[in-house]
C-alpha cells in the first residue's frame, strides 16, 4: 500500500470541541485527508470516533473549531449546500444498512435514488447502471428488483456501498461498515471495499474499533480516546510501533486476543 | 339574488377574506408553493370542499357566475350542496355551463372546454402534499421542498416502471410547475393532467383541513414527472360515450345490470350536452 | 336507456327533512328541551364545548341536540358556529389557584392543605344500573352540605417546586400563538400544542394516554393533582385599560407529575404533564397531561419513540372535526378517480397476461 502523492487536503477540521454536559465528545481534534486516501479512527465505544463522523459530515454541529472541504467552510454552508453535497460528492456509509437504505424500495431504486437527485431521467440508463453497480458489488442483477429487506447482512451492506458510490463522489465516511456482521461476510465486505476504493481512487474515512480493518484498508489512522486523537501516523507504523501507551494496549489485545 | 341577511356575504367576514387573498397572491407569485393559510371551520365538513369554498369565498364578487362540478358533474351531491351554499349566503348566480361561469370550483376534475383568461378555477385538495405518501413528515417534506430535493418522487416513478411496466399512477399524479416546485394537481385523473400546462384561466387550489393554499398563475409550465423513455400517458377508457359520441373526452364507466353490461358517458356533463346539442342540430 | 344516478337538489331536500323527523322521534312523547339537555346531560355538553372550543353550555346543548345526541357532530356545529363569531381579544390568562372548588383530588400525598374534595363523582359508585332512574319522576333527596372551606388548597406540584423537585415552568412574555388563525407548523412550541390537545378528541387522546401507561412512550406518572370548579374570566378592553370580570366558567385541570432522570443542563428532578379541559372533564384532562409530558420527551432529551411522543402524529390526528370530515369525506363520489385505476388494473393485467 502507497501512500498517496501529497496534494491539496480534500477535508481539513481545525480544533474541533464538543461537550455533553461535563463529558468532552471532542476536545481539540484536527484532521486532514487527502485526494485518495484512507484515513480509520479508531478507538472503543464512547471515544468520541463516531461523534466526529458526524461533525465531519456536518451532522452535527460542534462547539468550537472549523471544518473545511475544498475550501469551502462545511459547518457554516446552508444545509442546502450541504445536501447537494451529500448527493453528489459526499457519500455516507451508516453501520446499520436500514439506516442507509430504503427498505421498501427495491435495490434498483435504491442505487437509482442519487442518480435521479442529480437529474438523471432515463429509466433505461438508470438501469444499466444499477446493474453495473450491482455486478461490481457482488450482487447478482437479476435481483435488481427484489427490495433489500429479502437480503442477507451483508448484501445490504454490499447494496449500501453500492448506492453511495453510483455517483462516484470524492469522500466517503464511513461507521462501523462491518459492525453488525459475522467474522466470514466481514472478510469478504474488506477486500470489497478495499478494491473498490483501490479502483475509483476515493477518499475514505472510516470508523471503526476493528484494528485489523484498519490494517487491511487505511492509509493512516488516527487513535481516538476520551475526545482526543493520542497519536496518528501511517498505519503501520502506529500499529507496529505504537507510542502511545493506549494504543499499544489497543494493539497488544488484538494480538493477545 | 340576494342573500342570506344572518350572514356576511360569501358567509366569512372581511377579515378572513383579505387574509385568504394574501395567502392566495403569495401562492401566484411563487407558483406550485404551498402557503400556509389561516383554514376556519366551515359548515361542510374537512375534506367536503373546505379548502375550495374558502378560496371562492374570498374571490367570489356579486357579479360573480359560479359552477360547482363534482366529479365532472353539476349534479352530483356535494357539487349540489356547495353550490346552495353559495346561492344561500352570496346570493350570486349559478350555471352549470362552463362557458358562463367566471368561477368554477371543482372536485377531482378540469372541464373538457378550454377555460379563458378571464375564468378562475378553484380546486378542492385533500391532501396538498404530493410527497406524503413518500414522507409523512411536514417538517421534513418543506425542506425537500425547499430545497428542491425531489430524487424521492423519481424513485417512486422507477418502482413503478420497475414493478408494473409504466407508470401506475393514474390520479393525483404529481407535476412539476414552473420548473421549481413538484405539486399535486389534487385527485384529477392524470388524463386532465397536460389540461393545466399554460391554461389561460388562474388555478387556485385550497386544502381546508391541512390549512394550505397554493396556485398556478396563467399561462404557467406544468408538467407531469416521467422518464425520457417512459414519457407521461394520459389515462381514459379506451370506448366512446354512449350519449354524445366522443372520443377524446374522460369518460365514466356505469354499469347497466349485474352481467357485466356497462357503457360509457362523459364525465363532463356540461361538455356531453353541449355536444349532443350539436349533433342533434347537424342531423 | 340507463342514465346514471343524479343527486339533485330534490333528493337533498327529502333527505334533510327525513332527517328533521328521525330527529324528533316518536311524537307521541314529549319534545327534548335544549334547557332540559343542559341541565341533564351535562357531562356531554361538557364535552361538545372542550372539543368544539367555544364556552356556551345554551349553544353546545342544542348542538347536541340538533346532533342527535352524536357529540362529535355536536362539537363540528359548534365550530362552524363560533368561525362566525367576531373576535373581541385574548382574555387574561386564568387563575386556577384561585378556583372555587368543587372537586380537587391528590394521589400523591394521603392528605394535604385544603383537603381532598371529592364533589360530584362517578369514581366510588357501583356501575349497576339504577332502575329507579328508569321511572319517571321522583328526585333525589338533597346531597348534604358542609361549611365553606376558607382554607387555601395550594397546588401540589408548587409544593414539590419549592423544595427543587419539580422543574419550574419557564414563564413565557411572548404571546402565545393561535391555533385557529394561524395553521400549526411543527416544531410546534408547547403553548400551541396545549391548544390543540384542549380541543382534541377525548378518545383519542384517552387512547393515546393509556398506551405511554402501557410501555410506548412510559412516563411514570401520578395525579399530583387534579381540580374541578369556577373560575373567573378576565378581559382587558384597550379602550378602557383595566380588566373587567365577564364571569365564571367551570373548568378541570390536571397536573401530572413525572419522574425525570436528569439531562446535560437540569438535574434529575419531577416534571410536570398538564391538562385543562372546559366543564367537567376529568378524563380528558388527564389524557391530555399524559400525552402533554410524552410530547416533551425531545425538550427533555429522552428518546421520542413511541407514537404519543411524536408531536407530528399526535397534532395532526387529535382534531376530532378535522378527522370526522377526512374519514366522511370517503363517502363522497370518487369514481373518476376509480375509473382511472380501473384502466391501469386492466392495463396492468393485460400486460401480465401477454407476459404468461
Amino acid at each position: 500500500m502507497s501512500t498517496p502523492l501529497l496534494t491539496a487536503p480534500l477535508l481539513t477540521a481545525r480544533d474541533l470541541t464538543l461537550h455533553f454536559g461535563r463529558v468532552a465528545a471532542l476536545d481539540g481534534v484536527d484532521l486532514e485527508i487527502h485526494p485518495g486516501e484512507v484515513v480509520a479512527i479508531v478507538g472503543e465505544s464512547g471515544s468520541g470516533k463516531t461523534t466526529l463522523l458526524r461533525v465531519l459530515s456536518g451532522l452535527m454541529r460542534p462547539d468550537g473549531g472549523e471544518v473545511s472541504y475544498l475550501g469551502q467552510d462545511v459547518l457554516g454552508m446552508g444545509e442546502a449546500a450541504r445536501r447537494r453535497l451529500m448527493r453528489t460528492e459526499w457519500g455516507f456509509v451508516h453501520q446499520n444498512p436500514r439506516d442507509g437504505l430504503r427498505m421498501a424500495v427495491s435495490a434498483g431504486g435504491n442505487i437509482g435514488e442519487r442518480l435521479m437527485a442529480t437529474g438523471a431521467r432515463h429509466y433505461g440508463n438508470i438501469r444499466e447502471q444499477a446493474s453495473h453497480w450491482l455486478t461490481r458489488v457482488e450482487i447478482d442483477p437479476a435481483r435488481m428488483d427484489e427490495v433489500p429487506a429479502r437480503f442477507s447482512g451483508g448484501m445490504q451492506q454490499r447494496l449500501q456501498i453500492a448506492r453511495t458510490l453510483v455517483t462516484l463522489p470524492k469522500l466517503v465516511f464511513m461507521d462501523e461498515p462491518t459492525g453488525g456482521l459475522d467474522v466470514s461476510v466481514q472478510a469478504r465486505l474488506l477486500d470489497l471495499i478495499r478494491a473498490l476504493v483501490a479502483d475509483l481512487g476515493l477518499a475514505v474515512l472510516i470508523v471503526t474499533h476493528d484494528i485489523a480493518a484498519a490494517r487491511l484498508l487505511a492509509h493512516r489512522m488516527l487513535v481516538m480516546r476520551h475526545g482526543v486523537v493520542v497519536e496518528s501516523g501511517l498505519t503501520d507504523r502506529v500499529l507496529d510501533d505504537p507510542q502511545h501507551p493506549y494504543t499499544q494496549l489497543l494493539v497488544s489485545s488484538v494480538l493477545a486476543a | 339574488m340576494s342573500h342570506d341577511p344572518g350572514y356576511n356575504f360569501a358567509y366569512l367576514d372581511e377579515s378572513t377574506k383579505r387574509m385568504i387573498r394574501r395567502a392566495i397572491l403569495k401562492a401566484v407569485a411563487i407558483p406550485g408553493h404551498q402557503v400556509p393559510f389561516g383554514s376556519r371551520e366551515m359548515p361542510l365538513p374537512y375534506g367536503w370542499g373546505t379548502g375550495g369554498i374558502q378560496v371562492t369565498a374570498a374571490i367570489l364578487g356579486p357579479t360573480d357566475v359560479l359552477k360547482v362540478i363534482d366529479q365532472g358533474s353539476d349534479d352530483t351531491t356535494n357539487a349540489v350542496s356547495i353550490r346552495a351554499f353559495f346561492r344561500r349566503v352570496a346570493g350570486v348566480a349559478t350555471t352549470e355551463r362552463t362557458a358562463e361561469a367566471s368561477i368554477i370550483q371543482t372536485r377531482h376534475r378540469i372541464p373538457e372546454r378550454a377555460l379563458r383568461e378571464d375564468q378562475i378555477l378553484v380546486y378542492q385538495v385533500p391532501i396538498p402534499e404530493p410527497l406524503g405518501r413518500l414522507e409523512p413528515r411536514i417538517a421534513e417534506t418543506r425542506r425537500m421542498h425547499a430545497m428542491a430535493d425531489y430524487g424521492l418522487m423519481h424513485v417512486k416513478l422507477y418502482e413503478d416502471i420497475a414493478r408494473h411496466g409504466h407508470i401506475a399512477t393514474s390520479y393525483s399524479y404529481p407535476v412539476m410547475v414552473n420548473g421549481r416546485y413538484l405539486m399535486s394537481p389534487s385527485p384529477i385523473p392524470a388524463f386532465d393532467n397536460p389540461k393545466m400546462d399554460q391554461m389561460p384561466a388562474l388555478q387556485l387550489f385550497g386544502a381546508g383541513r391541512e390549512k394550505r393554499i397554493y396556485a398556478v398563475p396563467p399561462y404557467t409550465s406544468v408538467k407531469s414527472l416521467d422518464f425520457d423513455d417512459h414519457p407521461f400517458r394520459p389515462i381514459r377508457a379506451p370506448q366512446t360515450c354512449e350519449l354524445c359520441g366522443s372520443r377524446d373526452t374522460y369518460l365514466d364507466e356505469v354499469l347497466t345490470d349485474d352481467v357485466g353490461g356497462r357503457i360509457f358517458v362523459c364525465s363532463d356533463t356540461d361538455f356531453c350536452t353541449e355536444r349532443q346539442a350539436v349533433r342533434e342540430a347537424a342531423e | 336507456m340507463y342514465v346514471a344516478t343524479k343527486g339533485g337538489e330534490r333528493a337533498i331536500g327529502a333527505a334533510h327533512a327525513w332527517l328533521a323527523e328521525v330527529r324528533r322521534g316518536n311524537p307521541d312523547l314529549p319534545e327534548l328541551t335544549a334547557a332540559q339537555v343542559e341541565a341533564q346531560l351535562g357531562l356531554a355538553v361538557d364535552r361538545v364545548m372542550a372539543e368544539g372550543s367555544c364556552h356556551d353550555r345554551g349553544l353546545a346543548a342544542l348542538a347536541v341536540k340538533q346532533a342527535r345526541g352524536d357529540l362529535i357532530e355536536a362539537a363540528f356545529l359548534l365550530r362552524a358556529y363560533r368561525t362566525t363569531l367576531p373576535r373581541f381579544g385574548a382574555s387574561t390568562p386564568l387563575d386556577t389557584n384561585a378556583m372555587a372548588l368543587q372537586r380537587r383530588i391528590s394521589a400523591t400525598y394521603k392528605d394535604l392543605p385544603g383537603g381532598q374534595v371529592l364533589g360530584p363523582t362517578f369514581d366510588y359508585t357501583h356501575r349497576l344500573l339504577d332502575f329507579c332512574l328508569a321511572a319517571a319522576g321522583g328526585s333525589p333527596g338533597g346531597a348534604p352540605e358542609a361549611e365553606a372551606s376558607t382554607a387555601p388548597s395550594p397546588r401540589v406540584t408548587e409544593m414539590l417546586a419549592r423544595e427543587g423537585l419539580m422543574q419550574r415552568e419557564a414563564p413565557v412574555e411572548a404571546e402565545p400563538g393561535d391555533l385557529t388563525r394561524e395553521p400549526l407548523s411543527f416544531p410546534a412550541d408547547r403553548p400551541l400544542r396545549l391548544q390543540a390537545l384542549a380541543r382534541g378528541d377525548e378518545g383519542f387522546l384517552l387512547s393515546l394516554g393509556y398506551s405511554t401507561q402501557r410501555g410506548y412512550g412510559g412516563n411514570h406518572p401520578f395525579v399530583g393533582e387534579i381540580r374541578m370548579g369556577e373560575v373567573a374570566v378576565g378581559f382587558t378592553p384597550p379602550e378602557l385599560g383595566f380588566e373587567i370580570d365577564l364571569g365564571d366558567i367551570t373548568v378541570t385541570e390536571c397536573q401530572m407529575v413525572n419522574q425525570f432522570k436528569g439531562s446535560r443542563t437540569e438535574p434529575p428532578q419531577f416534571t410536570r404533564g398538564y391538562g385543562l379541559v372546559f366543564g367537567h372533564g376529568e378524563r380528558k384532562a388527564m389524557s391530555m397531561a399524559l400525552v402533554d409530558r410524552a410530547l416533551r420527551a425531545e425538550e427533555l432529551g429522552e428518546a421520542a419513540t413511541a407514537p404519543a411522543q411524536q408531536q407530528e402524529f399526535v397534532l395532526s390526528h387529535c382534531d376530532n372535526v378535522e378527522a370526522t370530515g377526512f374519514v366522511e369525506h370517503l363517502k363522497l363520489p370518487h369514481y373518476v378517480d376509480f375509473q382511472s385505476e380501473l384502466e391501469n388494473v386492466r392495463t396492468m393485467r393485460a400486460s401480465v397476461e401477454a407476459g404468461r
